[in-house]
């Protein structure tokens, strides 16, 4: 499979990008914001992508989806990245559509994934419990209760989990922090009894929330796979989470670095172009080459998820540990070449570097992504 | 793709792996780690081995030394995606290139695009056999980065040229059995304007090589003198004063050389050879925490780099590709393998200090790291790359 878009994948860019560059600047996350909009999305647009055949662009097309791939997520993920619009896509359509599709029984994916798709339904994975992506650590307990489960513990960086109708929580029934086994996911309502949901206001002004379970009660068919054995399940997930971070990451650099190559061609001092100078040159071409290297292992982690969700850890983990440094690097680039306007909240560049910087920690950074190949290589 | 032509591939791919698994001696799937394991064909060229001589041959006569060259040069007519598949199958068997030369890399791509057709006739074929041996005759003792300002210069003679200058750097120019040179045909023209692309003999009256020791202690490249070297005009290619264009097409392909020197995805893992000389604890972890990071570091750029050049390669192929992009990966690829070699010259600590012992193979690693430095100068300096990708990629002003 060549490394580059097809053409119904770049017919699906530029319909992807028309609209997002269109409808959702960097202002309209920049008006969310100021305004502390309560949902911290536009359900105007979600609507737009639900029309498009975004929402439900992993879901198969039984259940009303596209039932297009990770490389086609990946695309739209890009351009979401590009002008950093708050959007459901990442935790509904990708990561909870696959949790559901690739877990669900029927009964679950039919109920589930053509509310995702028709754009009716937002639902999110809760994962991370500490400071940092630790997956294994997870330690929320669920213990048998009657026919069902109880729910206790709490989770963090729960991505629109203020807005959610739907929690996919990563919990434990058997084992302890640190083991594979004795992993489990459970669909959770987040109005039952016992939830408590604090919307947190991220320094990127996307959303994200703590939540807590206090004995939050579920039946034996809110189960989503098997039970204690959901750490494969798991794993998928969040690699094909990470892929389309890894995608966001991407576009998000790719737009700094244009922007801040743009502002070298424009901005005069010392009586020149500062463009014209080799030291800012040698960095600017640095970059691109990094974002282009980047890009290629992006294109290639989605490549693999798309052959096989179960043999792509790798290529994922070096996508997402190099998406995670370009990032950075691009982000940082951007702020200082823009000097004293990158540091100013009127200039939009400062929200790249806040995104990059929540990016970086969803799903694992790049030292965890780093760890994780060393280890696959027996090192 | 259609389902045909995909079909199709997964055919040539299983019928390419069947060959290979019978054709490829087993001495051959290893990766080469002296001098004498690469073979470079040519008037003198002498197999080391039995197995060399066998692969070579069969490759050879499958025109699989050059597969994506025309059939009527001596080339195995794959295409682009077959060609793939190919180095793909090569790579899963760790199959050795049979034939490394400068006219694969660099002549021959130059020569399909502006050679005639008496000069791809004569030429090609014996690239592609094995037959002859190229040096490149580029830089001088004056152009090195600036190789624009070169000055040896040709001069008309009526149907000939006489050649008269320096060239240096040039590699393995005492064992080759030709060259392609640039030289300067019109001293009055502005200095990209006044090049030449001219093909001749080595054992052309006049020419004398003498090789440069290196700090890895070895003399790959040399000194080159001509003194009123006779060539004909006929051997010239594509048109005289416009050689320049001649040689950044070719640079083109020496930069993708170069980056692809890194031995990408071939032999022993870092990791692995990190840790027979520092050891593991317990739980399998390099004893060195801190190299380990390294490693891992490493391993992340090269795998991400290796997607890239597939990548560079695909969308060459669909007619995407910027044309100094080659420049981008070289910069990249060169710096990497130096990475490299830093990192084994750490993990290897004491035991990789030894320059002459039996033991160390006469100082192989510290001899191939030192190698290494050179290849961010060669074929363009890193420094020189990146200003190409500022010019011509990014369009930055004045660079």
């Amino acid at each position: 499979m060549a490394l580059v878009l097809t053409e119904e994948q770049s017919m699906l860019r530029d319909s992807a990008r028309g609209l997002i560059s269109d409808k959702a600047p960097v202002s309209h996350l920049r008006s969310l914001r100021d305004s502390k909009d309560p949902t911290g999305f536009s359900k105007e647009l979600w609507h737009s992508f639900a029309e498009m055949g975004f929402a439900g662009l992993l879901v198969p097309e039984e259940f009303g989806g596209s039932g297009l791939g990770f490389m086609e997520a990946g695309v739209v993920m890009e351009e979401i990245g590009r002008t950093l619009m708050p959007s459901p896509f990442l935790a509904t359509s990708v990561v909870a559509a696959s949790a559901l599709n690739r877990g669900g029984n029927a009964a679950q994916k039919s109920e589930y994934l053509p509310k995702i798709s028709n754009g009716s339904l937002l639902a999110t994975l809760a994962i991370d419990e500490g400071t940092k992506h630790r997956p294994l650590q997870t330690s929320l307990q669920a213990v048998r209760a009657g026919n069902g489960f109880k729910l206790s513990g709490a989770k963090a960086l729960v991505v629109d989990g203020h807005v959610a109708d739907l929690f996919i929580v990563a919990a434990r029934t058997a084992g302890s922090a640190g083991e594979r086994d004795g992993l489990t996911l459970f669909l959770v309502n987040p109005k039952a009894k016992g939830v408590a949901i604090e919307r947190t206001i991220m320094v990127d002004a996307h959303n994200a929330a703590r939540i807590e379970l206090s004995n939050v009660e579920v039946n034996a068919d809110s189960v989503l796979g098997e039970v204690d054995q959901g750490a494969a399940l798991l794993d998928g997930v969040l690699d094909i989470g990470r892929g389309a971070v890894a995608a966001e990451m991407v576009g998000l650099s790719d737009e700094v670095f244009n922007r801040t190559v743009e502002y070298l061609k424009n901005r005069k001092q010392f009586g020149k172009l500062i463009g014209e100078f080799q030291a800012l040159q040698h960095r600017a071409a640095e970059l691109y080459v990094d974002i282009e290297i980047t890009r290629a292992a992006m294109m290639k982690a989605l490549q693999a998820l798309d052959a096989d969700v179960a043999k792509a850890a790798s290529a994922v983990a070096v996508a997402k540990a190099r998406a995670g440094t370009t990032a950075t690097r691009a982000v940082q680039e951007g702020v200082q070449m823009h000097g004293g306007m990158g540091m100013t909240d009127q200039f939009d560049i400062g929200f790249f570097m806040k995104r990059a910087r929540v990016c970086e920690e969803l799903f694992g950074d790049a030292n965890y992504h780093t760890e994780q190949l060393a280890r696959a290589r027996g090192y | 793709m259609s389902e045909t032509e995909t079909d199709d591939l997964e055919t040539f791919r299983s019928e390419t792996r069947a060959w290979l698994e019978a054709n490829c001696p087993p001495e051959m799937r290893k990766p080469a780690t002296a001098d004498t394991d690469v073979f470079w064909g040519g008037r003198n060229a002498k197999f080391s081995s039995e197995p060399q001589r066998i692969w070579f041959e069969r490759m050879r006569d499958k025109g699989w030394t050059v597969p994506d060259w025309p059939k009527e040069y001596g080339g195995g007519g794959l295409s682009a995606a077959e060609h793939k598949v190919l180095r793909s199958e090569m790579a899963k068997l760790g199959a050795r290139p049979p034939l490394s030369s400068f006219g694969i890399w660099m002549l021959g791509p130059a020569l399909l695009k502006y050679g005639n057709e008496a000069q791809k006739k004569e030429h090609l074929p014996k690239i592609a056999a094995g037959l002859t041996r190229w040096c490149q005759g580029y830089s001088e003792p004056n152009a090195g980065s600036d190789l624009a300002s070169l000055q040896t210069r040709a001069e008309s003679d009526g149907d000939d040229f006489i050649i008269t200058g320096s060239k240096i750097w040039t590699s393995y120019a005492n064992y080759a059995d030709w060259i392609f040179c640039l030289v300067r045909t019109d001293a009055s023209a502005k200095k990209h304007d006044g090049i030449s692309f001219i093909l001749f003999d080595m054992t052309s009256k006049g020419v004398t090589t003498k090789p440069i020791l290196l700090i890895s202690g070895y003399s790959p490249f040399c000194e080159t003198f001509f003194d009123g070297v006779r060539v004909p005009k006929s051997h010239v290619v594509g048109t005289v004063n416009r050689g320049w264009d001649v040689a950044k097409y070719l640079l083109q392909h020496e930069r993708a050389m170069i980056s692809g020197m890194g031995e990408r995805g071939v032999g022993r893992p870092l990791g692995q050879i990190a840790a027979d000389s520092v050891g593991s604890d317990a739980q399998g972890r390099l004893d060195d925490s801190m190299l380990r990071g390294r490693i891992a570091s490493f391993d992340v750029d090269e795998a991400a780099l290796a997607a890239c050049a597939e990548r560079a390669v695909d969308l060459a192929k669909a007619g995407q590709a910027h044309p100094a992009f080659s420049s981008a990966m070289k910069y990249y690829g060169t710096e990497l393998n130096k990475r490299r070699y830093e990192i084994l010259m750490s993990a290897g600590g004491v035991d990789a200090l030894e320059w002459e012992s039996e033991r160390s193979r006469q100082g192989a690693r510290p001899r191939a790291w030192l190698r290494t430095k050179a290849n961010s100068i060669e074929g363009g300096t890193t420094e020189v790359m990146l200003g190409i990708v500022a010019k011509r990629i990014l369009d930055l002003p004045g660079a």
